[in-house]
Protein backbone atom coordinates (compact mmCIF):
# COMPACT_ATOMS: atom_id res chain seq x y z
CA UNK A 1 0.00 0.00 0.00
CA UNK A 2 1.14 3.41 -0.88
CA UNK A 3 1.00 6.42 1.71
CA UNK A 4 -1.50 8.21 0.44
CA UNK A 5 -3.89 5.24 -0.03
CA UNK A 6 -3.22 4.41 3.87
CA UNK A 7 -4.36 7.61 4.48
CA UNK A 8 -7.51 7.93 2.23
CA UNK A 9 -8.39 4.02 3.33
CA UNK A 10 -8.82 5.81 7.10
CA UNK A 11 -11.12 8.73 5.89
CA UNK A 12 -13.56 7.01 3.27
CA UNK A 13 -13.02 2.86 3.43
CA UNK A 14 -12.61 2.72 6.64
CA UNK A 15 -14.10 5.42 7.97
CA UNK A 16 -14.31 4.87 11.42
CA UNK A 17 -17.65 6.68 11.82
CA UNK A 18 -19.68 6.16 8.70
CA UNK A 19 -18.27 2.73 8.02
CA UNK A 20 -16.80 0.59 10.68
CA UNK A 21 -19.24 2.48 13.30
CA UNK A 22 -16.91 2.46 16.17
CA UNK A 23 -16.41 4.89 19.09
CA UNK A 24 -20.48 5.97 18.90
CA UNK A 25 -20.23 6.90 22.08
CA UNK A 26 -17.86 10.36 22.06
CA UNK A 27 -19.53 10.42 18.29
CA UNK A 28 -23.10 11.03 20.17
CA UNK A 29 -22.50 13.03 23.17
CA UNK A 30 -19.85 15.53 22.14
CA UNK A 31 -21.06 16.61 18.30
CA UNK A 32 -23.46 19.80 19.66
CA UNK A 33 -21.70 22.01 17.72
CA UNK A 34 -19.06 21.99 14.93
CA UNK A 35 -16.46 23.23 17.43
CA UNK A 36 -16.78 20.38 20.00
CA UNK A 37 -17.36 18.04 17.19
CA UNK A 38 -13.74 18.59 15.81
CA UNK A 39 -11.81 19.05 19.41
CA UNK A 40 -13.14 15.86 20.41
CA UNK A 41 -11.56 14.15 17.24
CA UNK A 42 -8.48 16.25 17.25
CA UNK A 43 -7.55 15.00 20.63
CA UNK A 44 -8.34 11.61 19.41
CA UNK A 45 -6.82 12.04 16.58
CA UNK A 46 -3.58 12.54 18.44
CA UNK A 47 -3.75 9.78 20.87
CA UNK A 48 -4.08 7.58 18.14
CA UNK A 49 -1.40 8.43 16.33
CA UNK A 50 0.84 8.78 19.39
CA UNK A 51 -0.50 5.21 20.22
CA UNK A 52 0.08 3.48 16.78
CA UNK A 53 3.41 4.64 16.06
CA UNK A 54 4.87 3.67 20.27
CA UNK A 55 2.77 -0.10 19.59
CA UNK A 56 3.95 -0.51 16.16
CA UNK A 57 7.45 -0.32 17.83
CA UNK A 58 7.32 -2.41 20.96
CA UNK A 59 5.11 -5.00 19.22
CA UNK A 60 7.98 -7.21 18.76
CA UNK A 61 8.84 -7.14 21.97
CA UNK A 62 5.82 -7.89 23.87
CA UNK A 63 4.47 -11.67 24.71
CA UNK A 64 1.52 -12.41 22.92
CA UNK A 65 -0.73 -12.74 26.47
CA UNK A 66 -0.19 -9.36 27.62
CA UNK A 67 -0.49 -7.57 24.58
CA UNK A 68 -3.78 -6.22 25.37
CA UNK A 69 -2.86 -4.73 28.92
CA UNK A 70 0.57 -3.31 27.08
CA UNK A 71 -1.46 -1.44 24.94
CA UNK A 72 -4.03 -0.26 27.14
CA UNK A 73 -1.22 1.33 29.81
CA UNK A 74 0.32 2.88 26.25
CA UNK A 75 -3.37 4.09 25.27
CA UNK A 76 -4.18 5.73 28.83
CA UNK A 77 -0.79 7.29 29.13
CA UNK A 78 -0.85 8.56 26.10
CA UNK A 79 -4.49 9.64 26.62
CA UNK A 80 -3.47 11.07 30.15
CA UNK A 81 -0.65 13.09 28.57
CA UNK A 82 -3.61 14.48 26.26
CA UNK A 83 -5.67 15.50 28.88
CA UNK A 84 -3.06 17.50 30.74
CA UNK A 85 -2.21 19.61 28.37
CA UNK A 86 -5.86 20.57 27.27
CA UNK A 87 -6.47 21.41 30.70
CA UNK A 88 -3.19 23.38 30.45
CA UNK A 89 -3.73 25.35 27.32
CA UNK A 90 -7.26 24.44 25.93
CA UNK A 91 -8.80 25.29 29.34
CA UNK A 92 -12.21 26.32 27.69
CA UNK A 93 -12.33 23.41 25.12
CA UNK A 94 -11.44 20.88 28.17
CA UNK A 95 -14.38 22.28 30.21
CA UNK A 96 -16.65 21.58 27.19
CA UNK A 97 -15.57 18.00 26.13
CA UNK A 98 -15.00 17.38 29.83
CA UNK A 99 -15.67 13.88 30.77
CA UNK A 100 -15.44 12.32 27.00
CA UNK A 101 -11.20 13.09 27.04
CA UNK A 102 -10.64 10.73 29.91
CA UNK A 103 -12.85 8.14 27.73
CA UNK A 104 -10.76 8.23 24.76
CA UNK A 105 -9.25 5.24 26.97
CA UNK A 106 -11.60 2.85 26.15
CA UNK A 107 -12.61 4.19 22.77
CA UNK A 108 -12.55 0.98 20.38
CA UNK A 109 -11.33 2.78 17.51
CA UNK A 110 -7.74 3.48 19.11
CA UNK A 111 -7.36 -0.47 20.44
CA UNK A 112 -9.02 -1.39 17.35
CA UNK A 113 -6.19 0.22 15.15
CA UNK A 114 -3.11 -1.10 17.59
CA UNK A 115 -4.34 -4.73 17.52
CA UNK A 116 -5.99 -4.59 14.08
CA UNK A 117 -3.52 -2.24 12.55
CA UNK A 118 0.09 -1.05 14.13
CA UNK A 119 0.37 -4.65 15.48
CA UNK A 120 1.33 -5.83 12.16
CA UNK A 121 2.47 -3.01 10.31
CA UNK A 122 6.10 -0.54 10.65
CA UNK A 123 6.31 2.21 12.06
CA UNK A 124 5.46 4.67 9.23
CA UNK A 125 2.79 3.04 7.83
CA UNK A 126 0.86 2.77 11.68
CA UNK A 127 1.64 6.95 11.41
CA UNK A 128 0.11 7.10 8.69
CA UNK A 129 -3.48 5.16 9.51
CA UNK A 130 -3.27 7.04 12.96
CA UNK A 131 -3.45 10.12 10.61
CA UNK A 132 -6.36 8.56 7.96
CA UNK A 133 -8.44 7.20 10.79
CA UNK A 134 -7.50 10.14 12.56
CA UNK A 135 -8.82 12.33 10.27
CA UNK A 136 -11.83 10.04 9.31
CA UNK A 137 -12.82 10.56 12.67
CA UNK A 138 -12.50 14.43 12.96
CA UNK A 139 -14.53 14.74 9.90
CA UNK A 140 -17.59 12.56 10.56
CA UNK A 141 -17.57 14.52 13.72
CA UNK A 142 -17.16 17.55 12.56
CA UNK A 143 -19.90 17.40 9.87
CA UNK A 144 -22.28 15.54 12.69
CA UNK A 145 -21.52 18.94 14.96
CA UNK A 146 -22.17 21.33 12.37
CA UNK A 147 -25.34 19.62 11.07
CA UNK A 148 -26.73 19.40 14.80
CA UNK A 149 -25.89 23.30 15.42
CA UNK A 150 -27.21 24.71 11.91
CA UNK A 151 -30.14 22.75 12.81
CA UNK A 152 -30.79 22.74 16.32
CA UNK A 153 -29.16 26.04 17.17
CA UNK A 154 -28.99 28.19 13.98
CA UNK A 155 -25.50 28.93 13.65
CA UNK A 156 -22.52 27.40 12.29
CA UNK A 157 -18.85 27.08 13.78
CA UNK A 158 -20.48 29.75 16.45
CA UNK A 159 -21.69 32.33 14.26
CA UNK A 160 -25.70 32.60 14.37
CA UNK A 161 -27.75 33.03 11.24
CA UNK A 162 -30.88 32.83 12.93
CA UNK A 163 -32.61 34.80 15.56
CA UNK A 164 -34.52 33.25 18.34
CA UNK A 165 -34.62 29.33 18.56
CA UNK A 166 -33.21 26.27 16.39
CA UNK A 167 -35.18 22.98 16.19
CA UNK A 168 -33.82 22.25 19.66
CA UNK A 169 -33.87 17.96 19.42
CA UNK A 170 -30.96 18.12 17.17
CA UNK A 171 -28.90 19.55 20.25
CA UNK A 172 -30.67 16.99 22.37
CA UNK A 173 -29.43 13.22 22.03
CA UNK A 174 -32.37 11.98 19.73
CA UNK A 175 -30.94 14.73 17.25
CA UNK A 176 -27.49 12.96 17.36
CA UNK A 177 -28.92 9.48 16.25
CA UNK A 178 -31.40 11.33 13.56
CA UNK A 179 -28.16 13.16 11.94
CA UNK A 180 -26.18 10.24 12.52
CA UNK A 181 -28.27 7.92 10.83
CA UNK A 182 -29.47 10.09 8.21
CA UNK A 183 -25.54 11.32 7.68
CA UNK A 184 -23.95 7.89 7.54
CA UNK A 185 -26.50 6.49 4.64
CA UNK A 186 -25.75 9.82 2.51
CA UNK A 187 -21.84 8.87 3.02
CA UNK A 188 -22.31 5.39 1.77
CA UNK A 189 -24.30 6.30 -0.94
CA UNK A 190 -21.79 8.92 -1.96
CA UNK A 191 -18.44 6.61 -1.57
CA UNK A 192 -20.59 3.50 -2.88
CA UNK A 193 -18.24 4.18 -6.00
CA UNK A 194 -14.76 4.46 -4.45
CA UNK A 195 -15.45 1.77 -1.85
CA UNK A 196 -15.78 -0.80 -3.80
CA UNK B 1 8.63 -13.42 22.41
CA UNK B 2 7.90 -15.93 24.42
CA UNK B 3 5.07 -16.34 26.92
CA UNK B 4 6.86 -17.15 29.60
CA UNK B 5 5.99 -15.46 33.08
CA UNK B 6 8.97 -13.68 33.55
CA UNK B 7 8.48 -12.01 29.92
CA UNK B 8 5.19 -11.17 30.75
CA UNK B 9 6.21 -9.73 34.11
CA UNK B 10 9.23 -7.74 32.66
CA UNK B 11 7.69 -6.31 29.83
CA UNK B 12 4.05 -5.08 31.39
CA UNK B 13 6.19 -4.00 34.55
CA UNK B 14 8.52 -2.16 32.22
CA UNK B 15 5.81 -0.92 29.63
CA UNK B 16 3.71 0.56 32.73
CA UNK B 17 6.83 2.03 34.33
CA UNK B 18 7.78 3.95 31.20
CA UNK B 19 4.35 5.24 31.32
CA UNK B 20 3.68 6.46 34.34
CA UNK B 21 7.36 8.03 34.09
CA UNK B 22 6.21 10.14 31.07
CA UNK B 23 2.80 10.88 32.55
CA UNK B 24 4.11 12.24 35.51
CA UNK B 25 6.83 14.05 33.55
CA UNK B 26 4.30 15.57 32.04
CA UNK B 27 2.05 16.02 34.85
CA UNK B 28 5.34 18.72 36.52
CA UNK B 29 5.52 20.38 33.39
CA UNK B 30 1.73 21.19 32.98
CA UNK B 31 1.20 21.78 36.63
CA UNK B 32 1.84 25.54 36.67
CA UNK B 33 0.03 26.04 33.36
CA UNK B 34 -3.05 24.34 34.50
CA UNK B 35 -3.01 26.38 38.20
CA UNK B 36 -2.62 29.47 36.10
CA UNK B 37 -5.78 28.72 33.81
CA UNK B 38 -7.89 28.13 36.43
CA UNK B 39 -6.94 31.23 38.64
CA UNK B 40 -7.00 33.07 35.50
CA UNK B 41 -11.10 31.64 35.15
CA UNK B 42 -11.69 32.26 38.57
CA UNK B 43 -10.11 35.87 38.02
CA UNK B 44 -12.29 36.38 34.85
CA UNK B 45 -15.36 35.55 36.32
CA UNK B 46 -14.81 37.94 39.40
CA UNK B 47 -14.39 40.89 37.48
CA UNK B 48 -17.25 40.33 35.72
CA UNK B 49 -19.98 40.24 38.39
CA UNK B 50 -17.77 42.92 40.73
CA UNK B 51 -17.03 46.76 40.63
CA UNK B 52 -13.47 47.27 39.94
CA UNK B 53 -11.38 46.20 42.69
CA UNK B 54 -7.91 45.83 43.95
CA UNK B 55 -7.70 42.47 45.68
CA UNK B 56 -9.89 39.69 47.37
CA UNK B 57 -10.28 37.70 50.36
CA UNK B 58 -11.20 33.99 50.07
CA UNK B 59 -13.54 32.71 52.91
CA UNK B 60 -15.06 28.70 52.37
CA UNK B 61 -18.38 28.39 54.00
CA UNK B 62 -20.60 24.94 53.48
CA UNK B 63 -24.56 26.11 53.28
CA UNK B 64 -26.61 23.37 53.17
CA UNK B 65 -23.71 20.74 52.71
CA UNK B 66 -23.26 23.24 49.57
CA UNK B 67 -19.64 24.54 49.68
CA UNK B 68 -19.96 28.32 48.99
CA UNK B 69 -16.59 30.51 48.60
CA UNK B 70 -17.07 34.04 49.05
CA UNK B 71 -14.88 36.52 47.63
CA UNK B 72 -14.53 39.46 49.50
CA UNK B 73 -13.40 42.41 47.26
CA UNK B 74 -11.60 45.39 48.35
CA UNK B 75 -10.10 48.72 46.71
CA UNK B 76 -6.36 50.04 47.34
CA UNK B 77 -7.99 51.96 50.25
CA UNK B 78 -9.30 48.52 51.86
CA UNK B 79 -12.44 49.66 51.69
CA UNK B 80 -14.80 46.91 50.74
CA UNK B 81 -16.39 47.44 47.23
CA UNK B 82 -18.51 44.40 47.14
CA UNK B 83 -18.65 40.24 47.48
CA UNK B 84 -18.49 37.93 44.46
CA UNK B 85 -20.27 34.49 46.00
CA UNK B 86 -19.57 31.28 43.88
CA UNK B 87 -22.73 29.17 44.53
CA UNK B 88 -24.51 26.21 43.93
CA UNK B 89 -28.29 24.47 43.65
CA UNK B 90 -28.37 20.53 43.63
CA UNK B 91 -32.27 21.30 42.63
CA UNK B 92 -31.74 21.83 39.03
CA UNK B 93 -33.29 19.84 36.35
CA UNK B 94 -30.21 18.11 35.63
CA UNK B 95 -28.50 18.14 38.81
CA UNK B 96 -26.05 20.90 40.29
CA UNK B 97 -25.03 24.13 38.73
CA UNK B 98 -23.17 27.00 39.94
CA UNK B 99 -23.48 30.13 39.76
CA UNK B 100 -21.34 33.32 40.53
CA UNK B 101 -23.26 35.97 42.27
CA UNK B 102 -21.40 39.43 42.96
CA UNK B 103 -22.95 41.96 45.69
CA UNK B 104 -22.27 45.40 46.36
CA UNK B 105 -21.86 46.10 50.04
CA UNK B 106 -24.90 47.14 50.44
CA UNK B 107 -26.19 43.86 49.56
CA UNK B 108 -27.41 44.81 46.01
CA UNK B 109 -27.25 42.20 43.15
CA UNK B 110 -24.70 43.63 40.65
CA UNK B 111 -24.68 40.89 38.41
CA UNK B 112 -25.00 36.86 38.30
CA UNK B 113 -23.02 35.13 36.00
CA UNK B 114 -23.61 31.36 35.62
CA UNK B 115 -20.03 29.39 35.89
CA UNK B 116 -21.39 25.60 35.32
CA UNK B 117 -24.53 23.38 34.44
CA UNK B 118 -25.82 20.82 32.61
CA UNK B 119 -29.53 22.30 32.04
CA UNK B 120 -31.27 21.73 28.74
CA UNK B 121 -29.86 23.46 25.96
CA UNK B 122 -32.56 25.67 24.65
CA UNK B 123 -34.87 25.84 27.95
CA UNK B 124 -33.09 25.94 31.08
CA UNK B 125 -30.04 26.61 29.48
CA UNK B 126 -31.05 30.28 29.53
CA UNK B 127 -30.24 31.47 32.63
CA UNK B 128 -26.63 31.48 31.34
CA UNK B 129 -27.63 33.86 28.65
CA UNK B 130 -27.00 37.60 29.10
CA UNK B 131 -29.72 39.77 29.95
CA UNK B 132 -32.10 36.25 30.64
CA UNK B 133 -35.27 37.53 32.66
CA UNK B 134 -33.68 35.17 36.07
CA UNK B 135 -30.61 37.31 36.10
CA UNK B 136 -32.69 41.02 35.38
CA UNK B 137 -35.03 40.05 38.42
CA UNK B 138 -32.45 39.80 40.72
CA UNK B 139 -29.80 43.23 39.55
CA UNK B 140 -29.62 46.14 41.75
CA UNK B 141 -32.43 44.69 44.20
CA UNK B 142 -31.09 43.24 47.54
CA UNK B 143 -32.46 40.04 48.19
CA UNK B 144 -33.43 40.52 51.80
CA UNK B 145 -36.03 43.12 50.52
CA UNK B 146 -37.74 40.60 47.56
CA UNK B 147 -40.35 37.98 48.27
CA UNK B 148 -37.56 35.82 47.01
CA UNK B 149 -39.17 32.47 44.51
CA UNK B 150 -40.78 33.08 41.24
CA UNK B 151 -43.69 34.73 40.72
CA UNK B 152 -45.72 31.32 39.81
CA UNK B 153 -45.08 30.71 43.61
CA UNK B 154 -46.36 34.34 44.53
CA UNK B 155 -42.55 35.23 44.53
CA UNK B 156 -40.69 38.47 42.15
CA UNK B 157 -38.38 36.44 40.51
CA UNK B 158 -39.60 35.93 36.59
CA UNK B 159 -39.01 33.02 35.70
CA UNK B 160 -37.63 30.95 32.29
CA UNK B 161 -40.60 30.13 30.00
CA UNK B 162 -41.00 26.15 30.21
CA UNK B 163 -37.77 25.88 32.91
CA UNK B 164 -39.80 26.45 36.15
CA UNK B 165 -37.26 23.70 38.11
CA UNK B 166 -33.94 25.69 36.97
CA UNK B 167 -35.83 29.23 37.91
CA UNK B 168 -35.96 27.85 41.15
CA UNK B 169 -33.36 26.18 41.75
CA UNK B 170 -31.42 29.28 40.62
CA UNK B 171 -33.18 31.42 42.88
CA UNK B 172 -32.62 28.78 45.56
CA UNK B 173 -28.96 29.33 44.50
CA UNK B 174 -28.44 33.34 44.69
CA UNK B 175 -30.45 33.11 48.01
CA UNK B 176 -27.51 30.59 49.49
CA UNK B 177 -25.20 33.03 48.16
CA UNK B 178 -27.09 36.21 49.84
CA UNK B 179 -26.85 34.05 53.37
CA UNK B 180 -23.08 33.55 52.74
CA UNK B 181 -22.73 37.27 52.31
CA UNK B 182 -24.54 37.48 55.25
CA UNK B 183 -22.63 34.91 57.30
CA UNK B 184 -19.02 36.52 56.23
CA UNK B 185 -20.20 40.18 57.08
CA UNK B 186 -22.56 39.78 59.96
CA UNK B 187 -26.27 40.42 58.89
CA UNK B 188 -29.56 39.34 58.51
CA UNK B 189 -29.93 36.53 56.50
CA UNK B 190 -32.85 35.69 54.15
CA UNK B 191 -35.22 32.36 54.03
CA UNK B 192 -36.26 31.49 50.46
CA UNK B 193 -39.30 29.73 49.68
CA UNK B 194 -37.91 29.01 46.22
CA UNK B 195 -40.07 25.53 46.40
CA UNK B 196 -36.65 24.19 45.11
CA UNK B 197 -35.26 22.58 48.32
CA UNK B 198 -36.73 19.86 50.44
CA UNK B 199 -36.82 22.25 53.54
CA UNK B 200 -39.49 24.44 52.67
CA UNK B 201 -42.75 23.99 51.59
CA UNK B 202 -43.61 23.34 48.14
CA UNK B 203 -46.30 25.97 46.82
CA UNK B 204 -49.33 24.03 45.57
CA UNK B 205 -49.48 23.68 41.65
CA UNK B 206 -52.33 24.19 39.90
CA UNK B 207 -52.11 21.14 37.49
CA UNK B 208 -52.28 23.07 34.69
CA UNK B 209 -48.77 24.74 33.97
CA UNK B 210 -46.38 21.89 33.10
CA UNK B 211 -43.42 22.36 35.78
CA UNK B 212 -41.65 20.19 32.69
CA UNK B 213 -38.91 21.56 31.22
Amino acid sequence: MNNLKIVLSGIVKNNPTFVLLLGMCPTLGTTTSAVNGAGMGAATMAVLILSNIVISLVKNIIPSKVRIPSYIVIIAAFVTIVELCMRAYLPDLYKTLGVFIPLIVVNCIILGRAEGFAAKNGVWASALDGIGIGLGFTLALTVIGAVREALGSGAIFGHRFISGDGMLIFVLAPGAFLVLGYLMVLFNRLTAKMRS
Amino acid sequence: MKNSLLNMVLVLGGISLVASAGVGYVYRITEEPIALAAEANTRAALSEVLPPFEQTVENELVLDDIPVTVHTASDSAGQTVGYAVETATRSGFSGEFRLMVGFLPDGKVQRVKVLSHAETPGLGSKMADSDNPLERSFVGKNPSQMRLSVTKDGGEVDALTAATITSRAYVDAVARAFNAVMQTSGGQEVDAATGATNTTPVPENTGKESDNE
